[in-house]
């Protein structure tokens, strides 16, 4: 019995010192971050909803990276030094992604060490002087929504909306705005207006009632959204946060 | 020394005896393969050879590969802790639903390129086995564009010369049209080549191949003329969508196809009307293998005490009545799906849990509450207090005062009044919407138990989806009264006592039709997907009771969510002992169904892509 321990022991002891070579690589530590920007202001999305590819020419197969751009137009990825090519496949996001003959054109980058980049591109629309504030029992956005692409490009809004969730994940996802069932019905906090019914887009007026929660909680999140017609993900505003 | 003696003599003798000629001794032919001018020199061996390709079949959902594959879109509830996440879930990923399997593609060529180089098969067996295989082809080509869109077309076997350069073999992607069209081709070649007569289902018939002509045709030509409704579903390249002027000729394709079925040409089908209640003949259609059964065209059989056998049943029997205890429960129809089906006149009318005034309605017997409709609805659902195996299904959320109070007993009776199928939120293998599903379910004594399993086929095509695609095709062509001619015949079998007039034929007539009658059959993800319409019925926010309410029979009817509908008994006040029900939306539905622009056609491996550059991508992805 001793001799059989003695030998486990001595075994195991054999065993992590072989084991003990260099077999791996370091984790990756170059820090690729950025944003999605039109003349220098950042786009909101929908959290996972607008995706990116990062391809790495060189080693083999061409298959990409694949991750999606943050609530607040971000991009953030750990990659190893080396040479990179980012692109947004087509049809995606809210905006227009420059193109070559209908292929996305992709955006060199060099990593070595950390870089920061800014991605320029050229939105249907931008939401502008956006504010959400508490207004008695409801909480009021007031914004104007400025036409980037006219002519033969553009794009008609198909509807503008107020999201209010009680997390700082705010969209038209269906977990990403409060819904409440009174009496088996939803009650969503939302107020959507169609493309149609806006008078005036640059004074734009939306209101939420605060809606009664299980659990009190005295701040809120509200965000602007817009669809455009025939463009699948929402543009948004940033989450500005509410206290009341 | 005597040793080095004995052993040196035995070491010479193991020398000496490997002294075979090499040729001799390895030249052995094997006994475990055939090769294959054996295989192919006798039908009974092509036959073993074909049925491992018929085996191979692919099929969206079939009894074959998982009851899973039934459960989503909000059709049914998942009654299985491990499952929910069909529930939760807030979408599909690109990938989902991918097929691009050409391992299969090129053994069902090299078996066309034996039968052809084969010189021992009579000309007519060599005949009927070559379409066979053409069958087989087409068919999986229909599966992957279903799903892909164009794919490269190979109609030979591909073999790599060894010398570092594959690009002779790297094809590109068909149009999504050249593909539909290869399919109706092959159909129209090989139908003549094909059996009239119906003896064997499982195998390809000249109905099978105008079935398929049929319901690809009808795709194509949807795809051309409902793809105009979402143009970044499409590639400039032709690989994603179809030309909206190919649409006519499309449908009249579909049209022809299905006539020559309805007609007669293809053998004797008809609808099966052999049973005198009209839901238990409905039921019938899906378990009735006889020949009496003149509705199924093609099937995948099933043979019990033969290893050919599945799970169906055992996974989705009703929990009280199951022959496997514990295992069952599993596939729980929607209450947005049961409240689809008409009254017996025709109309649409939500399941009355309520009058007027949003006042409970008492009813004496369970049933009631579900009378006079369609007789379809019975024949796929089982009901609460339905019939299964002799034995009623004891559905019952628990009792309730008049005052609206639940009581669910106390103490030891804590679940008292909770009937043996459930329903309660998150016990599994229960219904936990208050239906169980029947369409399929084998009633056969020991058909729900793991070891025998059940052999009920699965009808891959049959008489009433070629009535529904004939009356589509109609309809889109502007014959709207021949329309309602087909679909009345549907109808009418399901005891529907007001036959439509043409006028009444719309497109939510027909999106109607299809989605009750062909109710887990496979075909709701690739209606929906030819349509148009995934986008704007599965479009990720919740489905509230006044949507599961209203817009009945409209084919944009939103159903993100699985509704259920729980029966409690009451315990006093004048209705004592009738029941009365609630309509709930499970607890374990946390998620909704949203259905991406880029999930009409399945992404394409990177693999794929990386190993062939000419292969490109999906739109909206």
């Amino acid at each position: 019995m001793k001799t059989s321990f003695r030998y486990i022991v001595a075994l195991s002891m054999l065993a992590s010192i072989a084991s003990c070579k260099k077999d791996n690589y370091d984790s990756p530590s170059s820090q690729l971050s950025g944003r999605i920007v039109y003349q220098g202001e950042a786009l909101g999305f929908e959290n996972y909803q607008v995706p990116f590819e990062l391809y790495q020419p060189g080693y083999g197969g061409s298959a990409p990276i694949r991750s999606s751009f943050g609530q607040d137009g971000s991009l953030n990825a750990l990659l190893f030094d080396g040479e990179y090519k980012l692109v947004v496949p087509n049809g995606q996001g809210p905006f227009v992604w420059p193109k070559t003959n209908g292929n996305p054109d992709t955006i060199a980058i060099s990593m070595k060490g950390g870089k920061a980049i800014d991605l320029e591109v050229t939105p249907y629309y931008m939401i502008r002087h956006q504010a959400i504030t508490v207004s008695g029992t409801d909480i009021v956005a007031d914004f104007g929504v400025e036409q980037i692409i006219t002519g033969v490009d553009g794009r008609n809004i198909g509807e503008v909306a107020l999201f209010v969730n009680k997390t700082q994940f705010v969209s038209n996802a269906g977990d990403s705005k409060i819904i409440r069932k009174i009496d088996n019905v939803d009650v969503v906090s939302e107020q959507k207006l169609p493309g149609g019914a806006i008078t005036d887009p640059n004074a734009i007026h939306l209101v939420v009632p605060i809606p009664e929660l299980e659990v009190h909680q005295n701040y809120l999140f509200g965000r602007i959204g817009v669809r455009i017609d025939g463009v699948e993900d929402w543009l948004y505003g940033p989450v500005i946060k509410v206290t009341y | 020394m005597k040793k080095i003696l004995s052993l040196s003599i035995l070491s010479l003798a193991v020398a000496f005896s490997g002294c075979k000629k090499d040729s001799e001794f390895l030249d052995i032919p094997p006994i475990s393969i055939i090769p294959t001018e054996t295989a192919f020199s006798d039908p009974a061996l092509v036959i073993s050879v074909l049925g491992d390709l018929y085996n191979r079949m692919v099929d969206f959902s079939s009894l074959d590969n998982g009851w899973q594959s039934f459960a989503d879109f909000s059709e049914t509830f998942p009654s299985e802790n491990g499952s929910y996440w069909i529930v939760k879930n807030t979408g599909w990923g690109y990938g989902n639903w991918g097929l691009y399997d050409y391992g299969y593609v090129r053994d069902l060529n090299l078996f066309m390129q034996r039968i052809e180089a084969s010189d021992k098969l009579k000309a007519e067996d060599k005949k009927r086995f070559a379409a066979e295989g053409r069958f087989l082809r087409a068919s999986f080509y229909f599966e992957m564009v279903k799903r892909m869109g164009g794919v490269p077309l190979i109609l030979e076997p591909l073999q790599y010369d060894y010398k570092g350069d594959p690009t002779y073999l790297q094809r590109p992607r068909a149009k999504e049209s050249e593909i539909y069209d290869f399919v109706i081709a092959e159909a129209e070649a090989i139908k003549n080549d094909l059996p009239t007569s119906l003896e064997d289902k499982s195998r390809a018939t000249k109905a099978a191949a105008l079935a398929m002509e049929s319901r690809a045709a009808l795709y194509a030509a949807s795809i051309a003329k409902y793809g105009a409704t979402t143009p970044s579903v499409s590639l400039p390249g032709g690989e994603v969508g179809i030309p909206a002027s190919m649409a006519d000729a499309y449908y009249q394709k579909s049209l022809e196809a299905s006539m020559q079925i309805i007609n007669g040409e293809a053998g004797p089908l008809s609808l099966y009307k052999s049973l005198p209640v009209l839901s238990e003949n409905f039921a019938a259609i899906f378990l009735d293998k006889s020949s009496t059964n003149t509705e199924s065209i093609f099937i995948e059989d099933f043979k019990a005490f033969a290893g050919k056998t599945h799970g169906y049943t055992t996974n989705d029997q009703p929990y009280s009545i199951s022959d496997e205890g514990g295992d069952a429960g599993r596939l729980n129809p929607s209450l947005n799906l049961v409240s689809n089906f008409e009254m017996l006149d025709g109309t649409f009318a939500p399941i009355p849990a309520t009058d007027g005034s949003g006042k409970a309605i008492a009813y004496e017997n369970q049933e009631d509450i579900f009378a006079g409709r369609d007789a379809r609805l019975a024949g796929t659902v089982l009901l609460p207090n339905g019939l299964f195996k002799g034995k009623r299904v004891d559905i019952q959320a628990g009792n309730i005062t008049a005052a609206g109070q639940i009581i669910l007993g106390e103490g030891d009776l804590a679940e008292k009044f909770i009937g043996l199928d459930g329903p309660v939120n998150g016990r599994e293998f229960r219904t936990q919407t208050g239906f169980y599903v029947r369409k399929w379910l084998d009633p056969t004594i020991g058909s729900g138990r793991r070891g025998r399993g059940s052999d009920v086929a699965f009808i891959r095509y049959r008489y009433a989806e070629i009535l529904l695609n004939a009356a589509e095709a109609n309809f889109e062509l502007g014959q709207a009264d021949l329309a309602a001619d087909f679909m009345n015949q549907v109808r009418s079998r399901a005891g529907i006592t007001v036959p439509l007039t043409g006028a009444d034929v719309t497109f939510d007539r027909i999106v109607h039709e299809r989605r009750v009658e062909l109710a887990f059959e496979g075909h709701i993800l690739f209606d929906y997907k030819r349509w148009r319409i995934a986008h704007k019925i599965w479009v990720g926010e919740p489905t509230g009771i006044v949507e599961i309410k209203t817009n009945l029979g409209k084919a944009l009817q939103r159903s993100t969510q699985p509704w259920g509908l729980w029966p409690y008994q009451l315990a006093d006040g004048p209705d004592a002992g009738k029941w009365i029900y609630k309509e709930v939306l499970p607890s374990n539905v946390t998620g909704t169904n949203r259905f991406l622009l880029g999930n009409y056609y399945s992404q394409i491996p990177d693999n794929v892509i990386s190993a062939n550059p000419r292969i490109i991508r999906q739109p909206n992805q």
